[in-house]
Formats: C-alpha cells, sequence, structure tokens
C-alpha cells in the first residue's frame, strides 16, 4: 500500500532533479541564518556555486553543538509569528536543542508519518494507540497527527498506568501502537502477569530507542504483533524519516525530503554505498530550521539492493553512535559491528569486551566473549572450535584478524545504561 | 559383563586460565566432601577444561553448575595397569593391536593398582576390544 506511490518511488532521475530543486531551495533559506552566513562565508562559498547534489560537498557540516550554540532561536530563518509550534530535544548536556515548525513543515512531517504507516498496512480501518510522551518530546505530537491525516482512530493514551493502557487496548479494539521498544517490553510483562491478552493487536511500531532483532522476536511472541523499526530525530522534524517497511529489512529513508550522505566521522570523507558510518542528512522540506549536512551521530550504511516493495534506497538498522567508533590498523570498526556478529552465533554470549593494544608498533585487537553453556560438551575441541568460528565470523565482517578469549559464562562485567565495552589500551605505554 | 558397567563419567569443568580458578572448584569439591579419584588439566590458548573422576559425580555436577561453572559429563574407560616397570607398556600394547584411537589420556595409581583413564571416541567397541584381549577394566561404580 503507498500513501503517495508518485513520491515514494520516483525514479533515480526524477529524485535528482528534485532534489537539486529542493536543495537550491533550501541553500537560499539557510542564508537568512547568521550562523550559515558566516559558515558559507568563511567557506568561500556562495550559494550560487552549488550546481549539482555532489556540490554539497564543499559546504561545511553542522553539529549538534551548533544548534545549542544558537539558543533558543538562533537557528529560525523564518520570523517568529510564522513558527506555529516549538519542541526541544532532551538535554542531556548543557541546554536542549530547540526544534521549531511552521505550518508547512507541520503538513510535511504528517505526511512523512502518513506514508510511514500506510507502507506498514494500516489505514483508517486501524484502532491506533500512541504510547509516548505528548509533551517536547516529538514522538508524541508527530505520531499523532500522522495517524489523525492517514485516517485511523487515535488514542492520544501518552505514558503511564499500565493497567489502564492495556484495558483500552482491549475495550478500544486497539490494532496498532506506537511506544519505545522497553516499554513494549514493560507493557508485555505487565500483560503476563496479570494474564491479560491482546486479541485485537497487530502492529507494533517502535522507536527511540536502539533495538536488537532477538527483541523484535520476544516483542512479537509476548504482544503478538509485526514488529516495526523507526527511525527519527527531532533536528529532521522527529520519527518518521526512515521506517521499515513489510520486508523489514533495512529502513526506508525518504529521500524527497532528505538528502543522505554517509561519512566516515574522523575524517568526514563520504563514504560509498555499502559503506558503514555516520548518517549526515540535509533535509530538503524545512521551512522554520533549515539545516546543512547535519551530523546525526548514527552509524548506518547505505544499502546496495533494491527493496521488493519498490520504494527509495534504504539504509541499515541503525546500530550505534559515531562517537564510539575505532579505527584498528586503519580499518573503522563499530563496537556494534562485534555485537552484532555475537548476536549470529549461538555458542556464545552477547555480553562482551573489546581491548585495544599496540604490540610492535601494530594494533591488536583482543575480544572476549562468553562461552554459552549449552554448547560445552566437556572436550577442550569444543571450545577450540568455537573459538575458530569467532574469529572467522569476525574477520568476514570486520576485515580484521582479532584474538578472541573465550571466558565462563556470567563472568563479564554487565553494565546498566551506558556500556564500557571498549578499553583501548594504545595510548599507555 | 555389561559393557555399560565400564563407562565412567567424568566430570569436565570449562576454566579460563587465570590464577585461583582450581582452587575455587576444589573449594567446591571440598565443601560437599567429594572425593577427586583421578584429575587432571587441559590447557589451550587462554582457556582449559578441569578433568577430573570424583566419588560423587552428581553432586559434584549440581554443586558446580549453582556456582555458575560450565559443566559438562565426559564418558571416559579407566584400564587398570600393573604398578610396576613396563605396566604401562603391557597397556599400551595392547591398546595399540586394539587399533584404539585415543582422544587424551592421563593416569592415577591408587592403593590396589595403577590406573589409566582414557577417552576415547568409541567408549563401547574400546571395551570390548580391551576385555577380549585379556586387558582389566574399573567398574563405574568405583566412583560412586
Amino acid at each position: 500500500m503507498f500513501w503517495d506511490k508518485g513520491k515514494e518511488t520516483l525514479s533515480p532521475d526524477e529524485l535528482a532533479d528534485l532534489q537539486l530543486k529542493r536543495l537550491k531551495k533550501t541553500l537560499k533559506s539557510a542564508e537568512c541564518i547568521e550562523f550559515y552566513k558566516k559558515q558559507f562565508s568563511d567557506a568561500g562559498i556562495q550559494t550560487s556555486d552549488i550546481r549539482s547534489l555532489d556540490d554539497i560537498r564543499k559546504l561545511p557540516f553542522t553539529k549538534k553543538k551548533d544548534l545549542r550554540s544558537g539558543y533558543p532561536f538562533g537557528f529560525l530563518a523564518v520570523p517568529l509569528k510564522q513558527v506555529v509550534r516549538i519542541h526541544t530535544t532532551s538535554g542531556t548536556t548543557g541546554k536542549p536543542t530547540v526544534v521549531a515548525y511552521t505550518r508547512n513543515d507541520l503538513d510535511a512531517w504528517a505526511e512523512l508519518i502518513a506514508r510511514n504507516m500506510t507502507m506498514i498496512g494500516l489505514s483508517e480501518d486501524d484502532v491506533f494507540q500512541n504510547m509516548v510522551n505528548y509533551g517536547m518530546f516529538t514522538g508524541g505530537l508527530g505520531f499523532h497527527y500522522g495517524a489523525e491525516k492517514t485516517g485511523m482512530t487515535v488514542i492520544p493514551s501518552a505514558t503511564g498506568n499500565t493497567t489502564r493502557q492495556i484495558e483500552m487496548i482491549q475495550d478500544f479494539g486497539v490494532t496498532a501502537i506506537h511506544c519505545t521498544p522497553s516499554y513494549a517490553m514493560h507493557l508485555a510483562e505487565v500483560a503476563e502477569e496479570r494474564h491479560m491478552e491482546f486479541p485485537s493487536l497487530k502492529t507494533g511500531i517502535f522507536g527511540a530507542e536502539p533495538w536488537s532483532e532477538s527483541m523484535r522476536a520476544e516483542l512479537e511472541e509476548k504482544l503478538g504483533v509485526t514488529a516495526y523499526d523507526s527511525y527519527g530525530l527531532s533536528e529532521l522534524f522527529g520519527p518518521g524519516v526512515a521506517f521499515e517497511c513489510m520486508e523489514r529489512d533495512g529502513l526506508h529513508i525518504w529521500h524527497d525530503y532528505y538528502l543522505v550522505e554517509i561519512i566516515n566521522p574522523q575524517t568526514g570523507e563520504v563514504l560509498d554505498d555499502g559503506e558503514r558510518g555516520e548518517l549526515v542528512v540535509t533535509p530538503l522540506l524545512k521551512e522554520a530550521m533549515p539545516l546543512i549536512r547535519y551530523r546525526t551521530g548514527d552509524v548506518t550504511f547505505r544499502m546496495e539492493d533494491g527493496c521488493l516493495c519498490g520504494r527509495m534506497q534504504k539504509i541499515g538498522r541503525i546500530t550505534g553512535r559515531s562517537d564510539d567508533m575505532l579505527v584498528i590498523r586503519g580499518i573503522n570498526v563499530f563496537p556494534s559491528q562485534i555485537e552484532h556478529v555475537l548476536l549470529s552465533l549461538p555458542e556464545v554470549g552477547n555480553q562482551f569486551m573489546v581491548y585495544i593494544d599496540r604490540v610492535n608498533h601494530l594494533d591488536e585487537m583482543s575480544i572476549e566473549v562468553e562461552m554459552n553453556r549449552e554448547y560445552f560438551h566437556g572436550e577442550l575441541q569444543d571450545l577450540a572450535r568455537i573459538q575458530g568460528r569467532v574469529v572467522k565470523a569476525l574477520r568476514d565482517v570486520l576485515e580484521l584478524r582479532t584474538s578472541v578469549k573465550l571466558v565462563e559464562p556470567g563472568s563479564l562485567p554487565r553494565f546498566e545504561g551506558k556500556a564500557k565495552r571498549v578499553i583501548d589500551r594504545r595510548g599507555e605505554m | 559383563m555389561e559393557i555399560k558397567n565400564y563407562i565412567i563419567r567424568q566430570i569436565s569443568v570449562f576454566s579460563e586460565n587465570k590464577p585461583g580458578r582450581l582452587a575455587a572448584i576444589a573449594k567446591a569439591f571440598r565443601e560437599e566432601k567429594i572425593n577427586i579419584l583421578a584429575f587432571s588439566i587441559a590447557e589451550a590458548d587462554g582457556f582449559g577444561v578441569v578433568r577430573a573422576l570424583v566419588n560423587q559425580p552428581d553432586k559434584a555436577f549440581k554443586k558446580l553448575t549453582s556456582l555458575g561453572y560450565n559443566v559438562a559429563f565426559t564418558d571416559v574407560i579407566a584400564v587398570k595397569m600393573k604398578d610396576e616397570p613396563g605396566g604401562l607398556h603391557e597397556i599400551a600394547e595392547l591398546l595399540g593391536e586394539a587399533e584404539i584411537n585415543m582422544e587424551y589420556a592421563y593416569a592415577y595409581t591408587g592403593k590396589d593398582a595403577a590406573v589409566l583413564i582414557i577417552r576415547v571416541d568409541l567408549v563401547e567397541e574400546a571395551i570390548s576390544r580391551i576385555l577380549s584381549r585379556g586387558g582389566s577394566l574399573l567398574e563405574s561404580k568405583v566412583f560412586i
């Protein structure tokens, strides 16, 4: 099902023309912002120098800290009277970041959400419960208006009172929910404890936090839904930027709204399809707050294969933050890649530690991983075989030789909150 | 003679190669008053397997598992040797003639005789070949 089949399946040429047209307009409006006026002149670039999509590489990046320095209204390209809504992003460090929307921005955003929801088969026949914060967080109102636009019956249940949430799902015959994956897990657990079920539920949209394929399997089993990953960030409107289709193999990012680049987070070099790096986005339809080459900090890659659904190029599910990237013997490694490899091997656990040392001027990476009890049959060669399998699987993905040490189950540190799995000892003498 | 009577359950414990691991395992046996009759450690690349024949294997298995150890039972056989010069040679020759492929072996000398514990791939066949050539095996009940 398509919401806007024409736009969702543009041919590469049509898309490039539209993107360039919109990019030029975006650059014009960005020039109204002091920050960008200065950035362009510092870089010695006139907006008229940007004649092709690749020319965007001449422009500097915009970082989160730039936005913060413009608090509160330094990044507005329109007078405040044209702004009809403001959201902020959580300020984990210092002041929050302000994002502002004109009426057209809100329409465009709701349109995106409607595309996403239609893409996974939702329609006016569905009853939708939106179980996220409705305040400054963009996930609440963003999904709300998108779902209304799609024509669904919307229940703005917000967060809290899990028992009541479950009752509403039952009483109103809710067919689709949106929440964070961790809240979905909580919901499932509470329902299990109280022997409550969700016979009407069929679709779960989960986002705002990274979540794994094993979590997907668990949520689907416990809630009886098909689970879809939703990606977005407030600086790019909010949720809806990229979304899984029914194939559930990567996220469709809406290229008519967002010009996508993948870069090496350390050098800024633009990477090819298939190469993992930081997602950099230039929104093409934002009026109130245009951004140029915004560094999301999220790690993904452009998928090379087309999608059966016929929509535009996908990106891989987000697998971590670019700040976490390691450079080992000149090769970029994200801890999330290691995690993915280990998740695919049942013989070992999911917990791991990475140690990086410099031995004879060469970087050496060693990984400790826990043995899975069920795969130990008492023989030393079982262990050697498993160790060999892990080394090979890591080499295939990372293109890097690592040494792997199997450790006893339960012996590695468990982290609550942000995990510190990498210990880089190269600086030490 | 029932062949199964000669299959002995060895306790195999996965252990990282770091100080104190053996002491921790031995302490667990001590607390449960489990007697160790034979014992060996095999090591490879940072980890190892501690192997032991104990008098109460099920209790040992339960205790170590409850402490979080990764434990498995492995079937082995125990061949009696004469505790005198040439004792091992005699048995080794017998095993060679019987074409028994050993994965690993370790020995202990007890009150009555010296014993060679061996891990083979085809346990039951090895037992019948050893017995048919006049070899003498310890029964598993010795270790219960």
